[in-house]
């Protein structure tokens, strides 16, 4: 487990400003929810986290260690990513995908040792594809291609991980037991989500941005209010207590014009 | 459809829970035996190859006349050929040959990490023009005079070595770039090159020297002689062992460049060094040979459905199986029609030109 701490991170491409003066954090295996609406900045700032694109200004450390002070092959020591919509250009098996992860823990010419087999099997086994290894990658379906994305991450056996909407194309039931997966981990987790009440339900914290900016950030239940969802999202939604187990629920009413007339299309 | 993920979740306070013996003993060391295998099959290649022609002369005469040359005649099992005889195995043959197995192993290995650098199942030194490009050096050099004494060699590694920049560079740096991008840039770069070839040789080319140049650049192995063989065993064996460190580095690039980057790779500097290692051993193998085609599709997509793609396995193998194939496209060649023998590269082409019309399809699908 450990921290992840961005402080003033800016990062432009071509004159448009994507992130401005971000500051988050991530605590020890906690999970962060990364919301907001499409070219808010989520996957991009995941980019940044991720040591991917070096930003404009700000830094990111991982514990207290600056992203610009740890090589890449240490950095994947303890940090994994899950892209999204990720496609491979060659016919791997699942167990070839899963092995990747081992990566950065190999010499040029070292087999993978008993030690790697291992931990590859119990990451096979903790997302449930171990019956699936010997398939070629491209029979799988998305939902099973993303679990083994999550498998190849965990054989990176790290102390964090980022998600880049990891609950896409998953069935309702995937999107569950992957969230409540990644918190039982007892890695740290940064995940970009779409879904409101996924977030309420399986985020410790979370971290809305909007145009590039982070919008709010706290405890599911202390940001997403109902102003706060119109403002950013343009929904109208009721935000209440699920009766039986009390947890977050969002219900979407209406899309609303969108923010910049927000005040007169509330109105109206 | 049931899933164990929900247990798993259940079960997370003991991490490395229901483990099991690693499956794959057994792969690995039939991986081992089939790159064996190759080798074995690879060494009777040569051997039968050097048989094929015009006299008659038995395989352990081969054998003896090899053994002979290299220092160990005492364990020669046959008497010594006749000095003709000698000569036509030890001189002729033999290297031609060997030059065919370098230049197959060098194609097979520069596909093998084309298709992986640019993430495209198509890719080849041929198809993506570094050997038009390594050709256009070649004729530069000897034709114009340009570089002032430049070898050939040289000349076709600067010319393939431009001819991967300027593919690149109309890539913008290929970050995104999809499969269908890379083959029409890739044909942009050939033919471009191609063109400037024809352009030198129509310039300065007297007919007899453009005659030859075309029936070269076709892909022919039939100017292979002993100190043009050493040269290039030399380029093409030191820059395959050289690609073999980046082994582990190119299954990494399996879900692009991020995800390499974020299992620890250093993608540019891989990046540049398979550039320039790729370019060499492809201008090698074009200096020696001419423009040969689809060798480096055939053989590591063969290699990748049969055995494995993961590359510690896919870049050795690919180097023998590209050897083999070689050898003998180049025996079929010489033998075949004889009194005429075809250029190898006509031969590669129509059994590469089919293979590219499955991988398009199986790319489709």
């Amino acid at each position: 487990m450990g921290r992840i701490n961005a402080t003033e991170i800016s990062w432009s491409v071509k004159g448009h400003q994507l992130l401005d003066n971000i500051e988050m954090a991530a605590h020890d295996g906690k999970v962060v929810g990364l919301l907001g609406p499409n070219g808010s900045g989520k996957s991009t700032l995941l980019r940044l986290l991720a040591g991917l694109r070096r930003p404009d200004t700000g830094t990111v450390r991982y514990d207290d260690t600056s992203l610009r002070d740890l090589s890449r092959r240490v950095l994947a020591r303890r940090l994994a990513v899950v892209e999204q919509d990720v496609t491979a250009h060659n016919h791997v098996s699942v167990r070839q995908v899963v092995e990747l992860g081992r990566t950065p823990f190999r010499g040029r010419f070292d087999a993978l040792t008993e030690h790697d087999q291992r931990i590859i099997d119990a990451a096979l086994e903790r997302v449930g594809i171990t019956d699936k290894q010997r398939q070629s990658w491209h029979t799988l379906s998305g939902g099973e291609k993303q679990r083994a994305q999550l498998a190849r991450a965990l054989a990176q056996e790290p102390r964090e991980i980022l998600l880049d909407e990891p609950t896409n194309h998953l069935d309702i039931r995937y999107q569950l037991e992957l969230l409540e997966l990644l918190g039982s981990l007892r890695v740290t987790c940064v995940v970009a989500l779409h879904d409101l009440n996924l977030a309420a339900r399986y985020c410790h914290h979370v971290v809305v941005l909007d145009h590039g900016q982070v919008f709010a950030a706290g405890t599911p239940a202390a940001v997403l209010t109902t102003e706060l969802i119109r403002s950013v999202y343009g929904v109208e939604v009721l935000v209440d207590r699920e009766p039986t187990a009390g947890t977050l629920r969002i219900t979407y009413l209406a899309a609303t014009a969108p923010r910049t007339a927000d005040a007169t299309a509330v109105a109206g | 459809m049931t899933t164990n993920l929900h247990k798993a979740a259940r079960r997370a306070s003991n991490p490395i829970a229901g483990v099991k013996p690693a499956p794959s003993r057994l792969r690995r060391a039939s991986v081992a035996a089939i790159i064996l295998l190759a080798t074995v099959g690879l060494l009777a290649s040569i051997i039968a190859a050097s048989l094929f022609g015009s006299a008659n002369i038995s395989p352990l005469d081969v054998v003896s006349t090899i053994l002979r040359h290299i220092g160990l005649g005492e364990i020669a099992p046959n008497p010594p050929l006749p000095r003709l005889l000698d000569a036509l195995i030890w001189e002729s043959r033999f290297p031609r040959v060997l030059l065919s197995a370098l230049v197959g192993a060098a194609l097979a290995v520069s596909g093998a990490v084309l298709q992986a650098i640019t993430r495209n199942p198509l890719a080849d030194p041929y198809l993506l023009g570094v050997s038009s490009g390594a050709s256009t050096g070649a004729v530069a050099v000897i034709l114009l005079g340009i570089g002032g004494g430049i070898s050939l060699s040289t000349g076709a590694f600067i010319g393939g070595l431009l001819a991967f920049g300027l593919l690149l560079l109309l890539l913008g740096g290929g970050r995104i770039a999809s499969p269908t991008r890379v083959v029409l840039t890739g044909v942009l770069v050939s033919q471009f090159f191609a063109a400037v070839t024809s352009l030198i040789l129509m310039i300065s080319g007297d007919a007899n020297s453009t005659r030859g140049f075309t029936y070269w650049l076709l892909g022919t192995l039939a100017g292979a002689r002993w100190d043009g063989v050493n040269f290039t065993a030399v380029i093409i064996l030191a820059g395959v062992v050289a690609i073999l460190f980046f082994a582990s580095s190119l299954d990494a690039f399996t879900f692009g460049w991020d995800s390499a980057t974020a299992l620890g790779v250093n993608v540019t500097a891989v990046r540049i060094w398979l550039m320039v290692l790729t370019s060499l051993i492809t201008a090698a193998a074009v200096a020696a040979s001419g423009a040969i085609g689809f060798v480096g599709l055939l053989v590591p997509h063969a290699v990748r459905i049969l055995v494995s793609p993961m590359h510690r396995t896919l870049l050795p193998l690919s180097a023998v199986v590209g050897a083999i194939l070689l050898i003998w496209v180049d025996t079929f060649a010489r033998t075949a029609f004889t009194p005429h023998e075809l250029p190898a590269g006509v031969i590669t082409a129509l059994l590469g030109a089919p293979a590219f019309a499955l991988v398009l399809k199986r790319l489709e699908s």
